[in-house]
């Protein structure tokens, strides 16, 4: 294959990912005029991506996604979310607040989502706009890497075409981005860094849904869980209304599930079978699809100048993902960020100087605001002291002491915490400890809440059972991950995060074993990546080799 | 660049369609027509020129009417432009002799009232037929280079000159590189696979497809009969009569019935000699002993 600068390809703008952060680039680069190529690794838009999934329409952000693409709301998304609430849960006692002023602060609109429908509707509309421009969308292509000449990112190299020059890459690869990662801009080391989210569909006729949330027509619901529910493990689960069907899953700190050792097809199914559950799910359960992806932390990870020579990041890829407290917001901020890296490309078209877009979608990013969403300055301050150990312990201790429980559990402070719940302020301050995921959920489910009575019936699908369901076309012989240490200490993590694998479990893709080694006991781990959802959670938590797989193989997620 | 995709219908020969009388004789009304897929890789080859270099493609075939269904099954898969189908009942029951004849004839037709053609594509050998001769005898008659056996195709527009990758005499682990001038017969070999490693040759793809559907929905309209006047051809040298083969029958191919025998045993080490004792009177020549262990 020639690789040959003359008769190299060349595209004013390259876009590697068609999840909402490149559909975004690439819609707004097409009403520029630019040349624009997407390349999207899964056989369709949306076959690869998992979220919540809410996607919500800010009032003070510059883009908002049906800013881009008319009739986002009508085509490409499930119920407008109406109802919104948080459950303090300890035990079978459950109290619940309204949420409402907390959802709607700087809301304009707020839509759950299934992302294959989503994206694969973006994907038609971006392709009809690139295709004006003189580019287009191309699927089942994956990018492998950076192209360089004389050190500097000119470009980019595929599994599937001849190398490609550009002269802006935007990497809209999502989280475990490969491009962040060969520029040297985002690393795959720390798991506090990350969230491991995990999510069912569960298939439910529309007039059920209406029915057991109490909706009218265009109305949705959302349920967000916290407290004693996943015993010690840091995060909380959610419930959204789609068309016709229900998203359940859970989102974690990846720190806290290694250090747990939890499972976490387990605490998705801790939530399933919860008492308070059976009132909207009834007896009937059928699960669609089992889905999982890691999420950035974007308070630890938000790249603040993420770009490099002629490469800018925008979304999951540059860590752009919000979460804190009950709120996730990753999806509106990959739209904004996509939208100002091609504004910032329009604005320098045609300097020299290699780095001119970047820079000014850096400056775009910081002047919109929205830098300090997914940085909060204050959440900087409060977390030096808030997540320091001995504070929280303390704090552990007062809370847990008969003080604490009255302080929180006397009726002027359950006002109060309703309240405190719906500040944003406040919210953006919670510390990422125990304190604010399991402690005063559970304290507050304890004092204020009500004891559900009801039974559940509910057996969700076993691990094997849910990896039957999912689609896959396997590249045999060419695994995307390779294990670089298999003893126990560096990638045993694997066995219990993983979220297709458990460790009494055979059928997954991490194993741990016992083998005899110069007569001496010694555990062991293996990997067949046949059953990977592609989460990412091993290239943090194992010693691996990590790569997606190549165009159009691996799982193909038909909801997400 | 103007190309012609040779295509012809073929019983469909997979499990349950194919039909057979009383007698063993093809029920060819009973069983469904479908495109000869050795013909697939000459559409494909078909395709990627006109991804590469741009034009125009039509498929041709000859057949009964009915065959303007596996034109259309060629519109969509390799997104034809028009096709012509040549079809009368004085060209029933044609060899390859009489088939190549009237090809030819719809080529040097088609060359005097639609445009000149720069590369016809064949398949390599029909489902039904497995002669391998109409491509060749059609050419013939053309009187320009013929490549065979071709599993690359590179086409040099302005130059007017392919250069193909080959199977020497068919045989896979013989590759030669050949260049002919343009006009050219192309003889796609089951190995050719079309590669298109430039994002503008996907994008063109992708853009063909989504032309093609809107195409082949309408393929009557696109469609061109030409009979034996159209044709210009003597009804004497054409059909049953300009046919010198003739098939007396045909016969299906009994299944071998299986004759396997299973014996058991344990595999443990002290064994094998159970195994190589009862393999002994399978082993031709007869020393049991000097087997895969050698
Ligand atoms: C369980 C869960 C719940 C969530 N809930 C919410 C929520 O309620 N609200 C919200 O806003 N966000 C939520 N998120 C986060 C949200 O999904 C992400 O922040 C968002 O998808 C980021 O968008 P993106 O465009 O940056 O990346 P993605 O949506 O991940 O898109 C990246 C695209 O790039 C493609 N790609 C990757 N690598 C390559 C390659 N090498 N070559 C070619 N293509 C490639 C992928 O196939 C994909 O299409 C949730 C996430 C999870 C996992
Ligand atoms: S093998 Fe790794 S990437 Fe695949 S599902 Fe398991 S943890 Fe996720």
């Amino acid at each position: 294959m020639s690789t040959d600068t003359a008769d190299r390809e060349h595209y004013e703008a390259v876009v590697v990912g068609c999840g909402p952060g490149g559909a975004a680039a690439a819609a707004r680069l097409a009403e520029h005029g630019v040349e624009t190529l997407v390349l999207e690794r899964g056989t369709e838009a949306g076959s690869k991506n998992v979220s919540g999934g809410l996607i919500y329409a800010e009032d003070s952000a510059p883009y908002t996604i049906d800013d881009l693409f008319d009739g986002f709301r009508e085509e490409a998304a499930e119920r407008p979310v109406t109802d919104y609430r948080i459950h303090n849960v300890a035990g079978n006692s459950v109290k619940t607040y309204d949420l409402r002023d907390l959802h709607e602060h700087d809301t304009d609109w707020c839509e759950a989502v299934l992302r294959r429908r989503m994206d694969s509707w973006l994907e038609q509309r971006v392709h009809e706009k690139t295709s004006e421009t003189g580019g287009g969308v191309l699927t089942n292509v994956r990018v492998n890497g950076l192209l360089r000449e004389d050190g500097e990112i000119v470009g980019v190299t595929c599994d599937e075409l001849d190398p490609i020059g550009a002269d802006l890459i935007v990497a809209a690869d999502g989280v475990n981005s490969e491009l962040a990662r060969d520029a040297g801009l985002m690393d795959w080391e720390e798991p506090e860094e990350w969230f491991q989210g995990v999510k069912a569909v569960v298939d439910m006729d529309p007039a059920v849904i209406d029915d057991r949330f109490d909706l009218g027509e265009d109305e949705g619901a959302a349920h967000l869980f916290s407290g004693d529910l996943f015993e010690d493990v840091r995060g909380g689960g959610f419930l959204y209304t789609n068309e016709d069907s229900l998203s359940i899953g859970t989102v974690f700190h990846l720190d806290s599930l290694v250090e747990q050792q939890a499972e976490p097809h387990q605490l998705l199914d801790a939530l399933l079978t919860h008492p308070m559950m059976a009132r909207w799910l009834g007896d009937e359960y059928a699960e669609r699809e089992y889905a999982a992806k890691l999420v950035p932390d974007s308070k630890k990870v938000a790249h603040p100048e993420p770009y490099q020579d002629r490469l800018v990041l925008v979304g999951d890829a540059a860590g752009q993902m919000q979460a804190q407290g009950p709120i996730i917001k990753g999806m509106n901020h990959a739209v904004t960020a996509g939208a100002l890296a091609a504004d910032a490309f329009a604005v320098t078209r045609g300097n020299a100087d290699p780095e001119a877009a970047g820079r000014r979608y850096a400056k775009l990013l910081e002047d919109s605001g929205t830098m300090d969403k997914l940085r909060p300055r204050r959440y900087e301050l409060a977390r030096a002291v808030g997540e320091r150990e001995t504070v929280t312990n303390a704090v552990e201790r007062v809370l847990d002491s008969p003080v604490g429980r009255v302080a929180l559990g006397n009726p002027i402070s359950n006002r109060l915490l309703e309240r405190a719940y719906n500040s944003p302020f406040l919210v953006s301050m919670l510390p990422d400890t125990r304190t604010g995921y399991v402690t005063v959920p559970s304290i507050i489910g304890e004092q204020h809440g009500r004891t559900i009575q009801w039974e559940t019936d509910i057996e969700p699908p076993t691990l094997e059972e849910r990896i039957g369901e999912l689609t896959y076309d396997t590249d045999v012989g060419n695994p995307h991950i390779e294990l670089e240490d298999e003893s126990f200490d560096a990638s045993g993590a694997a066995v219990y995060a993983c979220p297709v694998s458990a460790e009494d479990f055979g059928g997954g893709c991490y194993r741990s074993e016992e083998v005899t080694h110069n007569g001496s006991e010694e555990t062991v781990v293996s990997l067949d990546t046949q059953p990977c959802v592609e989460c990412g959670t091993c290239a943090i938590v194992a010693d691996t080799t990590w790569e997606h797989p190549r165009g159009g193989k691996g799982v193909e997620y038909r909801e997400g | 660049m103007r190309s012609i995709v040779l295509t012809k219908g073929v019983p469909d020969f997979s499990e349950g369609a194919v039909s057979f009388d009383e007698d063993g004789h093809l029920e060819r009304g009973k069983t469904p027509t479908v495109m000869n897929p050795n013909d697939e890789f000459a559409v494909q080859a078909a395709l990627q020129t006109k991804v590469r270099h741009g034009g125009h493609v039509s498929g041709m075939s000859m057949g009964p009417p009915g065959y303007a269904e596996v034109l259309e099954e060629a519109m969509e898969s390799v997104y034809l432009d028009d096709s012509y189908l040549l079809s009368d009942r004085e060209l029933a029951a044609s060899d390859t002799w009489a088939t190549a004849i009237t090809l030819n004839a719809g080529l040097e037709t088609y060359q005097e009232q639609v445009a000149e053609i720069d590369l016809v594509f064949a398949g390599f050998k029909t489902a039904d037929g497995e002669t391998g001769q109409t491509g060749p005898q059609t050419c013939w008659g053309m009187d320009w280079p013929i490549v065979t056996h071709v599993i690359a195709l590179d086409v040099d527009s302005e130059e007017r000159r392919l250069r193909a990758k080959r199977l020497v005499e068919g045989d896979v682990d013989e590759i030669e590189t050949v260049e002919a001038p343009l006009p050219c017969f192309v003889v796609t070999d089951p190995e050719f696979e079309p590669t298109y490693r430039k994002a503008s040759h996907r994008l063109t793809h992708k853009q063909l497809r989504a032309e093609t559907q809107e195409r082949a929905a309408n393929h009557e309209e696109h469609l061109t009969t030409w009979d034996h006047v159209d044709l210009n051809l003597d009804p004497d040298y054409i059909g049953l009569d300009g046919s010198p083969t003739i098939v007396s029958s045909v016969d299906p191919i009994p299944k071998a019935p299986s004759e396997r025998e299973a014996t058991m045993i344990d595999p443990g080490e002290d064994d094998m000699g159970e195994v190589l004792e009862e393999m002994h009177p399978f082993a031709a020549g007869g020393d049991a002993g000097t087997g895969a262990g050698d």
